[in-house]
């Protein structure tokens, strides 16, 4: 079992849905999130051109953030899926420092905190809560083992990146341009 | 003597208490934090209770998960609903920021004058609707019940056009069609017969083209067409868009237009000229149902590429193979009617240009193009019949605007400015729903009806500028707190839509349906609220439909059969058109004998002078107008707009990323606040942009006061369309003030 997510870059319009609906399933506070939008434009006018990527923790296989938590906090579980246990975590911010993804926060409460893949919907067979929310439906989310999941299909089928290859972390977000 | 109407702020109240709230407070509601990634990562949702949106007018049908505690843990679509199929907009996730927004309107205030100043009381609920009362017998003995006017938006208006209607006034009216789908609705009935309606018939789904003229699908979040409009992409439709930004859809086209703005028509002319002398039209479609191809034909002869060229910056290449693409799709093609469409004063004939592309391309009527709506129809609840009033807003318009099918909400204003010749006087209005300040560009009109007034009574959730200028203010409570009609929009199928409170309503907040029953119990009209809970008239209209209060409870909505079986026109039968001649009306007699042109024609319109730019402006997908600017998980999202402007218009003025000016229009308005500059490839360097609801000043709305500039401020030329009455917004030229305005943002963060 290894999870992953695809994002159609094509299809996002960039609406921060999942950013509110990550928030609003995870009680992310106001002033924080654990997913975003970037918008980056290339080209000038009027040969110009803008990606919307929706990026998150990337549940990384080689994980720094992991590697560097002194009292192994940051742990992955079943699936690949990256996790922090918050009653462990000291608050130290090593993690933050070591994710080349910055897709971590020091949460008000003194721990950190970052996306789980929703792993409580997950483990009920939901799919996570910026899946399911998404208007345009450019999301996809599943089992990387199984050949006939959606992502396993989508990402046989169509040209895909990923953020910092170069980091050698083996991120599990995929970019669909 | 009258009293002189100053703008409150709300705060002399005290209720302004919130402003300073710290952050956590603000999210004083707020939910219990689980410190262990093992549990869920939230409290339990244990009750769902049936309801639908009302962030915007799309109203989406969606399930409140309510926690043993009875707060509301978040919102999520109905995936019955074909309006969102499951999935919420950003707008519509982030709707229980309504409710837990602590500088919500908590109880009814009335004005009242101590020490010499004007100033806001907090009143009992009996106190201030026996006061409404009392005003309106009042008014309604000297001038008639018509000279009260309801100004409405979204639900909260079905309950006071009731109130009124029953009272005797029909003077009712919505910026939505002057200030927004007007134009569009006018285009389109002298062409097809029929308006286009909201929400649009257009079958995006299975497009082949679709044409997107300034329409920017994805930033405005109307949901189910946005997920058509992903569809489409996956589909591989053409996508053609014109737009002077390169808008988030511009992006996914396979053509972007950038046009020069206020060219839009000349565009259009050219494009119906490709058509027809390259003999590419949809021929079966034109000689069954259409009339007037000779005369569109001698029309457009000269409106060549070559001479669209000069003066949009579109490319005769481009406009031809965009043409002919048209043209390649047809009848499976869209030019889509937009819906903000109020622009330039000629809007209505803009809007009759693409109706006429769209009917030489037979897409009305055809798969992929305009589909025929079906709705539920849900019969009123008994009541005795309406008196009828002595006169309305046909007459508000005295004689202007003949193609106005609806009420013009800026004529109301014209209205009740006291003037001797003014046969139809408006002596008060309510107004429900809707900042007016924010919503219609006429400030100083309305300041002079808001000094001659005798009532103003709104009702709102908010403290919106609005609320400064009313007599008594009325605290609504949030769609989630409350019961509203039935939603019926009409769409591909019919379905009927359910709204529950799912929570009792904070405060002394009061739904819409209590307080328009309240004050018609006080005027004497029982026998039209003939009902102790909404409940009871919902359930009363469903037994009529055949179904149960209990059905619609556990499923949220229905969806019903159509009665007519096919959303499409069948190419083998004649189809009778409502317009005068029975067809599609590519030449419009009934527009030349009132003095309009037959067929639409290209007019120049005012270029910006030297250092100055064309103010365009539009939405952000995570904002509705001015209304959630100061929702607290939606302006975490965003919370201030900025001012776009081309890097080669930045270096001229010295505009940097990120820091801030003032903007300063035609007239010498300059924006209440600074706004923050984004220097984007993305505009061409003749025009600014700006997302449309920001800059507010009222202090009340803790987080929205201050922040990003307000577009209607710098709106001062309105451009009238003659043919019905649509306030024309994009006549608006913007310079610089960039000095001082980064400091003094700083200053005062």
């Amino acid at each position: 079992m290894r999870y992953a997510m695809a994002i159609d870059t094509l299809k996002c319009v960039g609406c921060s849905d999942c950013v509110i609906a990550c928030q609003m399933e995870n009680n992310v506070p106001i002033g924080f999130c654990r997913d975003w939008v970037v918008e980056s434009v290339h080209g000038s006018y009027p040969e110009v051109g803008l990606e919307l990527r929706s990026e998150r923790c990337n549940h990384c296989e080689n994980a720094p953030c992991v590697r560097c938590c002194p009292t192994g906090a940051s742990h992955i579980v079943e699936g690949g899926i990256v996790l922090v246990t918050q009653n462990k975590c000291i608050g130290c911010g090593a993690c933050i420092q070591a994710c080349p993804y910055d897709a971590r926060y020091s949460h008000p409460e003194g721990y950190v905190d970052k996306c789980t893949f929703c792993n409580h919907r997950v483990t009920e067979g939901l799919n996570p809560a910026c899946v399911s929310v998404c208007p345009t439906k450019c999301m996809y989310f599943g089992d990387l083992d199984d050949a006939n999941s959606d992502i396993s299909n989508i990402l046989a089928t169509r040209k895909y990146k990923a953020l910092a290859p170069e980091a050698g972390t083996n991120p599990q977000i995929f970019y669909l341009v | 003597m009258k009293t002189r109407r100053e703008f409150i702020k709300i705060s002399a109240l005290g209720i302004g208490a919130a402003a300073i709230a710290s952050q956590s407070n603000r999210w004083g509601f707020g939910l219990p934090l689980y410190a262990d990634e093992n549990k869920s990562n939230k409290s339990k949702a244990t009750k769902l209770t049936p309801t639908y949106c009302e962030v915007c007018f799309w109203k989406c049908a969606a399930w409140a998960h309510i926690n043993d505690n009875g707060k509301i843990l978040k919102l999520t679509g109905n995936a019955n609903d074909p309006q969102c199929n499951g999935r919420l907009c950003p707008r519509g996730t982030g709707g229980v920021g309504m409710v837990y927004d602590d500088d919500r309107l908590k109880t009814p205030l009335i004005r009242v004058v101590e020490n010499g100043k004007q100033t806001y009381r907090e009143a009992s609920w009996p106190e201030a609707l026996d006061y409404i009362a009392e005003k309106m017998k009042e008014i309604a003995a000297k001038n008639g019940p018509e000279s009260i006017a309801l100004f409405n938006h979204g639900s909260a208006g079905g309950h006071f056009t009731h109130l009124l209607k029953s009272f005797g006034s029909s003077t009712i009216t919505a910026p939505s069609f002057a200030q927004c789908r007007g134009p569009r609705e006018t285009g389109f009935e002298t062409t097809f017969g029929a308006q286009v309606g909201s929400p649009e018939p257009t079958d995006i789904r299975d497009t082949r083209c679709l044409v997107l003229i300034g329409s920017h699908i994805g930033e405005n979040m109307h949901n189910a067409q946005v997920q058509e409009f992903s569809d489409a992409v996956d589909k591989g439709a053409t996508i053609i868009t014109v737009d002077p930004r390169l808008s988030i859809a511009a992006n996914k086209s396979k053509y972007w237009l950038p046009i020069k703005p206020a060219t839009d028509i000349a565009l259009l002319l050219s494009w119906i000229h490709v058509l027809i002398d390259e003999e590419i039209y949809n021929k079966e479609y034109v000689a069954k149902h259409t009339m007037g191809l000779d005369q569109l034909k001698v029309h457009v002869s000269t409106f060549t590429p070559e001479w669209a060229y000069g003066i949009t910056n579109i490319k005769p290449s481009v406009i031809r193979q965009t043409a002919r693409e048209m043209a390649d799709a047809a009848p499976s093609v869209l030019i889509h009617p937009g819906r903000h469409v109020t622009w330039y004063g000629d809007d209505a004939q803009r809007s009759r240009a693409i109706a006429i592309l769209n009917g030489l391309l037979g897409s009305w009527g055809a798969r992929g193009g305009f589909f025929m709506k079906a709705s539920a129809g849900i019969p009123d609840f008994p009541h005795p019949e309406y008196p009828k009033p002595k006169w309305s807003w046909p007459e508000v318009l005295n004689g202007k605007y003949p193609f106005a099918s609806m009420s013009v909400s800026n004529t109301f204003i014209e209205a009740s400015i006291s003037s001797n010749d003014n046969k139809y006087p408006i002596k008060a209005w309510f107004v429900a729903g809707t900042n007016l300040p924010v919503a219609i560009p006429m400030m100083s009109q309305m300041q002079k009806a808001l000094q001659d007034l005798e009532l103003v009574v709104v009702v709102d959730t908010m403290p919106t500028e609005v609320t400064g200028f009313a007599d008594v203010v009325l605290p609504e409570c949030t769609y989630l707190e409350r019961h509203d009609d039935l939603r019926d929009v009409p769409h591909r199928v019919p379905t009927i839509a359910l709204r529950e409170p799912a929570i009792e309503p904070m405060w002394e907040s009061k739904p819409a349906w209590w307080i328009a029953k309240q004050i018609g119990e006080r005027l004497g009209l029982h026998d039209y609220f003939k009902y102790e809970d909404f409940e009871e008239v919902i359930s009363w209209q469903l037994q009529q439909k055949g179904l149960t209060l209990a059905e619609l409870k556990s499923k949220g909505i229905v969806v019903l059969p159509r009665h007519n079986e096919s959303p499409y026109l069948d190419p083998k039968e004649d189809y009778h058109f409502n317009t005068p001649s029975g067809k599609v009306e590519f030449y419009s007699s009934a527009l030349a004998s009132a003095g309009f042109d037959p067929i639409p024609v290209y007019t120049p319109h005012p270029e910006p002078e030297d250092g100055f730019y064309r103010l365009i402006y539009g939405r952000a997908p995570m904002h509705t107008f001015s209304r959630t600017a100061n929702n607290p998980n939606l302006t975490d999202l965003m919370d201030e707009n900025s001012v776009w402007v081309h890097p080669k218009v930045a270096s001229l003025w010295g505009l940097e990323e990120g820091k801030y000016t003032y903007l300063r229009n035609q007239d010498g308005i300059t924006s209440n606040f600074p706004i923050k500059v984004r220097v984007t490839e993305r505009i061409r360097w003749d025009s600014v942009y700006m997302v449309h609801g920001f800059g507010h000043n009222q202090k009340e709305l803790s987080r929205a006061f201050g922040k990003g500039a307000n577009d209607t401020q710098l709106i001062t030329n309105v451009m009238i369309d003659p043919m019905m009455g649509g306030t024309g917004m994009r006549g608006n030229f913007v310079t610089f003030t960039a000095t001082g305005a980064t400091e003094e943002k700083e200053a005062a963060l």
